[in-house]
């Protein structure tokens, strides 16, 4: 683990794991992970696929279905520890001091319902006096906010374009000052360019309010411009977790450096460094060992060689 | 099963005998987590057993009219009574229930058959073929089935057999699994395998039946249990409006003839009810399949065990 | 470009009555028997005399009903009577015109049968999307299966069960008919009270076989769209229960379920004519079944035309409509 719970801490996540029951075997998605959030900090959670960074952070939102579930852990957000909340408890967490911004625009819109509904549903849910009047007035502050005109409010979701969708995800997101935002690969489905738009969008928000941000996500490049601190998931376990420059100056764990190998650069234009595929080159999943602090909140897992 | 999964040393075990011990045992604990699929079974299983072992336990010439004494309530020599027209009902159940049941089973094979066909061609080629054929199978789907059924029948009224009438119900019965199997084939065309398959050379032939054929097993059982259902419940629906096989002793057609002699209202309680109760039978146990089906290709509706 | 699918949504509605009357046109014809000589020889037969003359009358008769002109100027006037809906005279209950006995049973059916569907069709959707969901108490999941086992059953198989029970066994609802034999029709309560009364077990039949059906689909529907990202999005959005359920689940799974509904209307019809004939409720069904009977095609063919052509106008009507519910099929993006 990343250091014990500091009072400064908006969130500290201990020993988190997420269990998925199949007929042949448990499958530990997320096998004991901890780690801390920061005030203001923006952590990123880098692996590849399947190494259970998305289901962190559903975790954390408590948004696991069954046949998972949070095996063991705790998740505690100003004191509070969110693994143990009850239903309608946790309901009132989420979006209000805790926010997700999905994956997959495509899809997180409700397509027969307008984007202006969308924000009247999520301010009438944490806030029963709101009226209709301030309800509109926000939902013309949020869209401003993320650079949307005012009138995308009474279009459907199938009218936007998919980095409208987005920015209109993360105004959601950000509707009731969320103290934590977690990004769950926002910018996965989007071009490049877009892709740019809307994490400058993500970054200015994030400051406005002074929130916290978790951004998880496989792009090495994309999470190197965002993050401050970085945390490399293998198999459900944290392998290596400290602030981005050192990671890219100084990789100890062996996957990371893999990942960071593999960015192509410009000045070797045409040489490309993947990573292996034979499961022999890394570590046993179910054998890595916790993370120890080599240099000043520079944690890494031991490993062989 | 002992062996650790992913080692080398799976390939090479000797798999002959225990190949099909395992998928009856892989059978058996799916049928237990798939209740609804191993109760439709059971009762289809056993109103067949029904036609197959009853002639055991009864003369089937009892079943032709003038047979026995009319009119008798169920007792000892009569389990299930006799009708109006002095045919043995417990005859009557051995001989036309399997003639039920294989009016629908033929029906909807043949309406399988045709709409397999129909479903594969418009999907896989698409086109103006898809267009064709998935705008036939709409316009059909909304036409009252029964009441064009009607128009045939009335019209060659009382010549038809076991088998016309076989034919007659399928013709409407393909329309369903052609939008089904249509649907699935769109489906599957783009995925992935499929098209590694293309890129490495299979013909097509290859690819229907390695590829596509075995995952859509689960939609085309479950279209034929859907066809021979509809085929039951159309046939019967002609033969209670007497535009049956006349001389035959069709579950129909006994609703028809207790009908037509106001078992009803006479107070022959055991005429009309044991067809029904027979047929309600076969309807469950048909839906109880199909609702099984329907969890396998649907996982997503199954539950978690533990 | 709403407009052009509008067009072709109508052109093919009058594809499809055109289809269907061609059909209703051929099939008699394939036929070897000739409903004008086989009806005159079964009134002869009746009348209990023979009739020398019976072949001038079968030529009289198909004279006047143009049977002895060429197949082409037959098809062209048989158009042109469907258009106008000119369906000729009964057979058997001559010189009644067979509009006139369609017109007289149609009411009925379209009463009985849009009250059981649209009740069967509301209670059925909501009982299956409240199965699907969570929050919802076990007993009520377990009395809803007991219902839905019952949409296996064909509506007349359990007509006939209510009739036993209801109009012979316990005698508290009619056992037959529209309203009581022998009372003359008026527009008044205690008349349009025997005709609820009279209703009762028919649409009970068919809405108890039904609504299984629906609940069925819908929660089949329910558990699709539970899988779907907009609705991971409003949990995490910390929506309440409720909302999630009707403006989330429900309003999208309702689409598919209304798809279902305007292809299960020729379903529903066929259905509904042994119920009508079970209890001699006053419909299409009825004097459908009086025709197969009394071998009266000219009726059968028109009481079949006209239940095409009114499936066919309210599945357009259903058609249309659709874009109310689903935002996206709409005009423009």
């Amino acid at each position: 683990m990343t250091g014990t719970a500091v009072a400064t801490d908006v969130l500290h996540v201990e020993d988190l794991s997420v269990h998925y029951q199949t007929p042949r075997r448990v499958v530990k998605a997320v096998n004991r992970v901890s780690f801390t959030l920061r005030p203001g900090e923006r952590l990123g959670l880098a692996g590849e696929s399947g190494s259970g960074k998305s289901t962190t952070a559903l975790a954390i939102m408590r948004l696991i279905r069954p046949p998972g579930k949070i095996a063991t852990g705790s998740i505690l957000l100003g004191g509070r520890d969110l693994a143990k909340l009850s239903e309608e408890g946790m309901r009132q967490v989420r979006l209000a001091e805790v926010a997700l911004i999905p994956q997959g625009a495509m899809n997180s819109l409700n397509p027969v319902r307008r984007i202006r509904d969308h924000f009247a549903d999520s301010i009438a849910a944490h806030d029963r006096t709101a009226n209709d009047t301030r309800i509109r007035e926000r939902t013309k502050e949020l869209l401003r906010m993320v650079e949307l005109r005012e009138d995308v409010a009474k279009l459907y979701p199938h009218e936007l374009s998919g980095g409208m969708k987005q920015r209109v995800c993360i105004a959601l997101g950000i509707s009731l000052q969320p103290k934590v935002i977690i990004a769950d690969e926002p910018t996965s489905a989007l071009d490049v360019v877009v892709q740019r738009q809307v994490m400058q969008t993500l970054g200015t928000v994030q400051q406005q309010l002074g929130a916290s941000v978790i951004l998880v996500g496989h792009d090495m490049g994309l999470l190197a411009q965002f993050v401050d601190r970085l945390a490399v998931m293998y198999a459900g376990r944290f392998v290596e977790v400290a602030p981005i420059r050192e990671i890219f100056r100084n990789a100890q764990h062996p996957y990371t450096r893999g990942l960071i190998e593999s960015l192509p650069t410009l000045g070797e234009k045409g040489i490309f460094r993947g990573m292996s595929g034979r499961a022999s080159a890394f570590p046993d999943p179910d054998a890595i060992p916790d993370l120890e602090e080599l240099a000043p909140d520079h944690w890494v897992a031991p490993h062989p060689a | 099963m002992g062996t650790l999964v992913g080692s080398p040393q799976q390939e090479i075990a000797p798999r002959e005998a225990s190949v099909n011990r395992e998928r009856l045992m892989n059978f058996g604990s799916y049928i237990r987590r798939n209740p609804a699929l191993g109760f439709g079974l059971f009762i289809i299983i056993l109103l067949l057993l029904i036609g197959i072992i009853g002639p055991l336990f009864v003369d089937t010439e009892r079943s032709a009219p003038a047979s026995v004494l009319p009119d008798q309530p169920p007792s000892r020599e009569f389990p299930l009574g006799t009708d109006d027209q002095g045919r043995d009902l417990f005859a009557v159940v051995v001989v036309g229930l399997p003639l039920t049941m294989r009016v629908g089973f033929i029906a909807g094979i043949v309406g399988l058959g045709i709409g397999t066909i129909l479903g594969f061609t418009a999907g896989y080629l698409g086109g103006m073929t898809d267009t064709i054929i998935r705008t036939l199978a709409d316009v059909l789907l909304t036409v009252p089935g029964l009441v064009v059924l009607i128009t045939f029948a009335s019209t060659v009224k009382g010549t038809i057999g076991i088998g016309t009438m076989a034919l007659i119900v399928a013709s409407l019965a393909w329309m369903w699994p052609t939008r089904t199997i249509r649907s699935q084939v769109l489906s599957l065309r783009e995925r992935g395998y499929v098209q590694l398959a293309k890129i490495s050379g299979m013909s097509t032939p290859e690819i229907i039946f390695y590829e596509l054929v075995p995952n859509l097993l689960p939609y085309l059982a479950g279209s034929f249990v859907g066809a021979v259902g509809s085929a039951v419940l159309a046939s019967i629906g002609l033969e209670a409006l007497g535009l049956g096989p006349q001389n035959e002793p069709t579950m129909g057609m006994t609703i028809y003839w207790a009908i037509s002699f106001n078992a009803l209202i006479r107070g022959l309680w055991w005429w009309w009810l044991t067809p029904i109760a027979l047929l309600v039978l076969l309807f469950v146990g048909l839906m109880f399949i199909s609702l099984g089906l329907d969890e396998l290709a649907n996982p997503r509706t199954r539950r978690t065990n533990s | 470009m709403r407009t052009r699918s509008i067009v072709k949504r109508v052109g093919l509605f009058f594809l499809v009555i055109w289809g269907a009357a061609t059909v209703n046109f051929v099939i008699p014809r394939l036929s070897p028997s000739d409903p004008i000589r086989s009806r005159l020889s079964a009134m002869a037969v009746q009348s209990g005399f023979v009739q020398t003359g019976i072949e001038e009358m079968v030529k009289a008769y198909q004279a006047k009903f143009g049977l002895d002109q060429p197949l082409y100027v037959q098809y062209f006037r048989y158009l042109k009577d469907m258009f106008t809906f000119n369906f000729g005279y009964s057979l058997s209950l001559y010189p009644a015109q067979v509009l006139d006995l369609i017109l007289n049973a149609l009411p009925w059916t379209i009463g009985l049968l849009t009250m059981a569907t649209l009740i069967a069709f509301l209670i059925g959707t909501i009982t299956g999307a409240l199965m699907a969901w969570p929050g919802v108490p076990q007993l009520f999941k377990s009395v809803a299966s007991i219902f839905l086992t019952m949409s296996a059953i064909p509506y007349y198989l359990l007509g006939l069960m209510l009739l036993y029970l209801f109009g012979f066994v316990w005698k508290v609802l009619p056992l037959y008919g529209g309203y009581p034999a022998g009372t003359v029709p008026s527009v008044s309560l205690p008349f349009i009270g025997t005709i609820i009364r009279h209703s009762i077990l028919p649409a009970l039949s068919i809405v108890l076989a039904e609504m299984g059906f629906w609940a069925i689909g819908m929660r089949s529907m329910m558990v699709t769209t539970e899988g779907e990202d907009y609705m991971v999005f409003a949990e995490a959005r910390g929506l309440r229960k409720r909302t999630i359920f009707s403006g989330y689940a429900l309003r999208n799974a309702m689409l598919p379920q209304y798809t279902s509904l305007a292809l299960s209307l020729g379903r529903i019809v066929s259905g509904s004519v042994l119920v009508e004939v079970i209890f001699a409720y006053p419909g299409i069904g009825t004097l459908l079944y009086t025709a197969i009977k009394g071998s009266d095609y000219f009726i059968i063919y028109g009481v079949v035309f006209m239940v095409i052509l009114t499936l066919g106008v309210t599945t357009l009507l259903l058609d249309l409509l659709y874009p109310l519910l689903d935002p996206r099929i709409r005009q423009g993006a």
